[in-house]
């Protein structure tokens, strides 16, 4: 049996997204742009998905524009807010550490381009606070994007506060939604956000989907050319199947949020006493301002990758921070951020549950994750230095 | 599968795994920086490698290069166990992802190191230049 808890890399699809889906391949398959009924009743669809979502994230359907994923939508909101910037000679803008890459690698763009970047710290919570965003404003700041909550380790942002500072002093400001959308409540007006990216495959809708909202009269700048979709702001032929499952997946994780969140957070909170029991263990993030289902620790003396195919080996699907996963050798950048040194970056393990896991599949995780560590420590030659006092313990 | 079917059966039955009170000659080389640290510890009669071990922290690749490398090097005369490349831990291991190439590296530097160590102990003298200097990774940052 095995127990899949890497719900924030993705979700499998609802069968209510699937069943909303499923007629829009082979019935209602015309294109929206077309003039004749089979065209008409595919754009009447999209006209009540736009709605839908809309109505759940509190703007007007005209404020949403469809894309193919939060990376798209997180590089449209950037590059939209540098051309804003160019035409108001503001070259200032302002994030975070902890940002997901698809708004790091494009600040480093913008970068060279000619804008300078502040990236606010996270503190050890992994939490931002708002008297640096306000320390960190100048006559010439354009543009804030701070993200809702963060992929790694879960810690939720005074997003409703940082869109408030803003709003006082008329900056544009964006937030980074992938991981809290369908997770926890967002309500773009009364947390006074003008940009918000969403993913759908996060909240159990299909993936290649997402959703840029972006407050009316913001001029948008264009990454793809050549068509009027999306009020001439995204050409390409509407993804019409995606975009009904999107809705009603994040319809569905809207109704049941509250159940939803009342239902994981005791199953987290176990997962992180039951972990921290372990010796030499850190929970990273905030324990209370913490996405329900996102569960992240580090262990000293081990290394992530390793505790990953271990786990895997128990059929117990989960992620690391760990660099050895990705391709890359450096450790996350959201732990260093957050003063996490080196060697236990390195030791890190994320746990991201759904609605569909129990209480005995994470007694199970507790049990294998223990024994594991305990295996692995035995053969880290660092482990027996932390044993034999040649070495400190960090945590 | 990122790894072959090879590194999972060296990473999830690594041989080897342990160390020797009394040995010879100890390696340990990267960093905990790095994300690796392999210390190698060897047993050596009439220039015979007669039992090695090993402690890892580090990946999966990392382990199954260290359970490798022991295994090739085990019965073997200094000299040949000093000819040990890390391409030849690689294909042992039916090839490694380019990223995880390094943790092949580390594996033959912490043979030699462990032999240097030997050498060392016993006065014995060497020819300098065909060691890693063993003091950085050099690998990954």
């Amino acid at each position: 049996m095995n127990i899949y808890v890497d719900n924030a890399a993705t979700t499998k699809v609802s069968e209510t997204a699937i069943t909303a889906m499923l007629p829009y391949f082979n019935q209602v398959y015309g294109n929206p742009s077309s003039l004749h009924s089979a065209g008409q009743l595919a754009a009447e669809s999209l006209l009540i998905a736009r709605e839908t979502v809309a109505n759940i994230l509190g703007c007007s359907p005209k404020e949403i524009i469809f894309t193919s994923g939060g990376s798209e939508a997180n590089n449209q909101a950037l590059l939209s807010a540098a051309e804003i910037g160019k035409k108001k000679n503001k070259k200032h803008i302002i994030s975070s550490t902890i940002e997901h890459h698809s708004i790091l690698h494009t600040l480093e763009k913008l970068k060279k381009q000619g804008f300078e970047i502040t990236l606010l710290n996270a503190h050890k919570n992994g939490i931002i606070h708002p008297d640096e965003l306000i320390a960190s404003i100048r006559p010439d700041t354009i543009f804030v994007t701070i993200m809702y909550a963060n992929n790694e380790i879960g810690s939720i942002q005074p997003i409703a506060e940082l869109g408030k500072i803003c709003q006082e002093h008329g900056i544009l400001f964006h937030t980074d939604a992938v991981q809290a959308a369908g997770h926890i409540k967002i309500h773009v007006k009364k947390e006074n956000i003008d940009m918000l990216s969403l993913s759908a495959h996060k909240f159990h809708g299909p993936k290649g989907i997402g959703i840029l909202y972006a407050k009316h009269g913001i001029p948008l700048t264009n990454l793809i050319e050549g068509g009027a979709q999306e009020r001439g702001k995204r050409a390409g032929t509407e993804n019409l199947p995606a975009i009904i499952g999107m809705a009603a997946a994040l319809q569905e994780a809207a109704k049941h949020i509250d159940k939803t969140a009342a239902k994981l957070i005791p199953l987290r909170d176990r997962l992180i006493e039951g972990l921290t029991e372990i010796p030499h263990t850190v929970l990273n993030g905030d324990p209370i301002q913490r996405l329900p289902n996102n569960i992240h620790v580090c262990f000293e003396g081990i290394e992530g990758e390793s505790l990953l195919l271990l786990l895997n080996n128990k059929g117990i699907y989960a992620s690391s921070g760990s660099a050895c996963t990705s391709g890359s050798l450096d450790p996350s950048h959201v732990l260093l951020a957050i003063g996490q040194p080196h060697e236990i970056a390195h030791g890190s393990l994320r746990l991201s549950l759904s609605e569909e896991n129990t209480i005995e599949e994470v007694e199970s995780i507790i049990k294998i994750t223990k024994e594991s560590v305990t295996y692995l420590r035995g053969m880290s030659p660092i482990w027996k230095d932390l044993q034999e006092g040649k070495r400190n313990y960090v945590i | 599968m990122l790894y072959s079917k090879k590194v999972m059966d060296h990473f999830t039955n690594p041989r080897n795994v342990g160390t020797i009170e009394d040995a010879d000659g100890i390696g340990e080389v990267g960093n905990a920086k790095c994300g690796d640290i392999m210390k190698i510890y060897l047993k050596i009669e009439d220039n015979i490698i007669t039992d090695a071990k090993f402690n890892t922290f580090g990946c999966g690749s990392a382990i199954a290069s260290s359970s490798m490398a022991t295994e090739l090097i085990k019965g073997k005369p200094i000299p040949e166990a000093l000819q040990l490349t890390n391409k030849a831990v690689a294909e042992a291991l039916d090839g490694l992802p380019a990223h995880k190439i390094h943790c092949s590296v580390l594996a033959e530097e912490a043979i030699k190191e462990a032999i240097k160590d030997y050498y060392n102990k016993n006065n014995i003298t060497y020819n300098h230049t065909i060691f890693p200097d063993g003091t950085s990774c050099g690998h990954c940052l």
